[in-house]
């Protein structure tokens, strides 16, 4: 372990360890992806759903979407489906979520703010 | 760095391990690792959360649920529900008293509201083994400060203007102790921390140690760092293995970072911290005690003067501070001292952490800024006295503390304030105590822990408390007379006023705390042989009430010495020879049929 000298250590250390503890909790988010988890949407492959939200979340260093995961939204016939949740902006309900999808939907809608239509199986509440 | 989509804190603190932390974390672990959720789902064992009675807890983040009294099968349902189907668990939500709403988020519990987090900052919220999240909540941000841009001179200033006081109860000015000792002329100086805490029920300092070791060491390191000491030493009771274990690893890892050792920083600064055991004497909490003890002395105290700053371990200047009041120091020096004379009194500024105990809903750790009233802190942060009864005192202080009546619970917590009314602040356990409380009987408590306490070294704290003692005994037996009550007041002021060191200077103030307020008590104990509080047993007796008795045998068969006869349906009658008060006929009874009486 390299020994801290300077201010800029410190900083250094607390970024990176503020960056591993941003799912514990901290507020400011910009908004979030519910990916729902029931043991259908388990059994459609919804846990590598999530794995690859998180991944390219964590790719492109955005830290102000929370990942929650929620039980079944009732849309077994699409599934995996997240809920995509951003402030200010209705909700959309994405389905068929496979893990390219969801690099896909990370990239379009959370950092360029377009919706993937194609995708696209509800907006706004429920 | 594993992709995590749940962070699961689990209350790691003493008192949650006594109530099976263990078993839930391995359940949480063995649970989430079945569902194939280790790879998303960290599990985080952190520092005393505060609220002890709910334990063992358990929040999961990211949205801040917390779970109380998780047991191994609720863990179980916790990662069903919550971690795989993100169902939050409502049955093992907090419940307020009354039963209303469940707020489901830690910030929104009432028993976290009224609080100001200074040095629980980190408590419940960072691992503490790992160095990392202490920088990440800028940690050891004080510390580069100091070494950069401040002189001693100047960190002595800060901290003297932030007027901090001596968290361990006697409330010293810590800036002028360090400028003291930065004063003395020798090569060699040390920095203790006095982590010695002794009190019946107070558990801050263990609380701050397991949570958050890092903030002593860095406050250490600070104080070093002001007084001119390159060596520190921890004084720690071997009754907290895990404090140790933490601290431990914590200066292992401050080490390694270059926190510790030599040439701190980059800086000519050279500090090193070891840590001492204790045996757990009462007495080695006292500061000359605690250097002898140090020093591989019997653990018994000198007299003062001089002073620990001018000769202390090895007669080298020595400062001693307590745990609470080093991890006050680096968020001092970070935020400044006049954004810490913000929170609390003019005389008493920042914060000050209570162990909550006794008949109060809410136990546990709070932190609150000082010159809150008593009122405040019993009844919105601890949620009142539980089971519709009334408040009657509150104990702060431990054995050298006193009791403070329910009619001056509007008094302000501080340090003047609290002595004025004959208690004192104290490290910071606060009992309450409601109507089935007998004061003579808790004076007597406390005064059985000094006796047992007392070193012996000098004469009124060795025998005059025994004194006392004895004279407590009688009154409670119902053999005391109205000169007891003026001998004890006699025998403990001289007490006060002749004993060696802190223990017995303080030890007569439960005693003469409640004969001022509770006089009446004592009075009905000597002359009416009578405990208006039904509790001491030589003045009570348990008796059936024919009218309700339905001769069920309940009682007679629970009796340990079969004082109940009577036989099946017919009225049973209580022998009071045979009879030794434990109670447990008046607990079984189903129909209210038997009760308490003091004549």
């Amino acid at each position: 372990m390299a020994k801290v000298k300077s201010l800029e250590d410190l900083l250094k250390i607390k970024e990176k360890t503020l960056q591993e503890l941003k799912m514990r909790g901290e507020t400011g988010k910009r908004g979030k992806i519910t990916v729902a988890m029931g043991t259908c949407g388990i059994a459609a492959g919804a846990k590598d759903t999530l794995k690859a939200i998180v991944e390219a979340l964590n790719e492109n260093n955005i830290t102000d979407i929370a990942v929650v995961q929620s039980g079944c939204m009732g849309l077994c016939e699409v599934e995996p489906t997240i809920e995509v949740r951003l402030e200010g902006q209705e909700p959309v309900v994405y389905g068929h979520v496979n893990p390219e999808n969801a690099r896909r939907i990370v990239k379009m809608h959370i950092m360029e703010g377009k919706i993937v239509d194609d995708l696209v199986v509800r907006r706004g509440e429920a | 760095m594993p992709l995590t989509t749940n962070t699961v804190l689990v209350c790691a603190g003493g008192a949650c391990i006594s109530a099976g932390e263990k078993s839930v974390k391995q359940v949480l672990e063995d649970e989430i690792k079945k569902y194939g959720l280790d790879e998303v789902v960290r599990i985080v064992e952190t520092g005393c959360i505060g609220s002890c009675t709910l334990g063992p807890i358990v929040v999961v983040y990211p949205e801040g649920v917390f779970y109380k009294k998780v047991t191994p099968e609720s863990a179980k349902k916790i990662v069903e529900e919550h971690l795989l189907k993100g169902r939050i668990v409502e049955e093992l939500l907090y419940q307020g008293p009354t039963g209303e709403v469940l707020p489901k988020v830690q910030e929104e519990l009432p028993f976290f509201k009224k609080q100001v987090k200074i040095v629980t900052r980190n408590l419940g919220v960072i691992d503490p083994t790992k160095i990392e999240e202490y920088i990440a909540r800028d940690g050891y941000f004080a510390l580069a400060r100091v070494l950069k841009e401040m002189k001693p001179e100047d960190v002595i200033d800060e901290i003297k203007r932030s007027g901090l006081r001596g968290r361990g109860g006697a409330g010293f000015p810590t800036g002028l102790k360090w400028e003291l000792a930065r004063k003395q002329e020798s090569d060699v100086k040390y920095i203790v921390c006095n982590a010695d805490e002794g009190d019946p029920g107070a558990f801050m300092d263990r609380a701050i140690l397991e949570g958050d070791p890092h903030s002593v060491l860095e406050g250490m390191v600070i104080a070093g760092y002001a007084v001119g000491a390159s060596e520190g030493f921890i004084y720690v009771r071997a009754e907290y293995p895990l404090a140790i274990e933490r601290l431990e690893i914590a200066i292992e890892q401050a080490r390694e970072y270059g926190f510790l050792g030599e040439k701190i920083m980059g800086s000519d600064f050279n500090f090193d911290i070891e840590i001492r055991i204790g045996a757990g004497a009462f007495v080695c909490g006292e500061e000359t005690a605690l250097m002898a003890s140090i020093e591989g002395e019997r653990g018994q105290p000198r007299v003062k003067p001089p002073y620990p700053v001018e000769r202390g371990l090895w007669g080298y200047p020595t400062v001693i501070n307590n745990v609470e009041t080093l991890a006050n120091v680096p968020w001092i020096i970070r935020n400044g001292a006049d954004e810490f004379k913000k929170y609390g009194t003019p005389s008493s500024p920042g914060t000050k952490v209570f162990a909550l105990a006794g008949k109060v809903r809410n136990t546990g750790l709070v932190e609150v800024p000082m010159g809150i009233t008593l009122r405040e802190l019993i009844f919105e942060i601890g949620g009142g006295v539980p089971n519709g009864k009334k408040i009657k005192a509150v104990q702060t202080g431990g054995p050298s503390g006193g009791c403070i009546p329910a009619e001056y619970l509007d008094t302000p917590v501080d340090y003047e304030s609290l002595q004025k009314l004959g208690a004192i602040m104290g490290s910071g356990g606060m009992v309450v105590m409601d109507e089935d409380d007998c004061m003579v009987d808790v004076a007597k408590f406390f005064l059985e822990f000094t006796v047992e306490e007392s070193c012996g070294k000098c004469t009124p704290c060795r025998e005059g408390t025994r004194k006392m003692l004895e004279i407590l005994e009688r009154i409670t037996q119902g053999e005391g007379t109205m000169e007891d009550l003026e001998t004890l007041e006699e025998l403990g002021n001289t007490i006060k006023e002749t004993s060696l060191c802190g223990l017995g200077q303080t030890a007569p103030n439960p005693v003469l705390s409640t004969l001022r307020y509770f006089r009446e008590e004592y009075e009905a104990h000597v002359k009416e042989k009578r405990c208006p509080s039904k509790k001491c047993k030589a003045l009570i007796r348990y008796v059936i009430d024919p009218e309700k008795c339905v001769g069920c045998t309940a009682c007679a068969r629970v009796c340990p010495v079969n004082a109940i006869s009577g036989e099946v349906r017919k009225v049973h009658e209580i022998d009071n020879d045979v009879c030794i008060r434990c109670g447990s006929c008046m607990e079984v009874c189903r129909f209210g049929a038997i009760s308490k009486v003091s004549p």
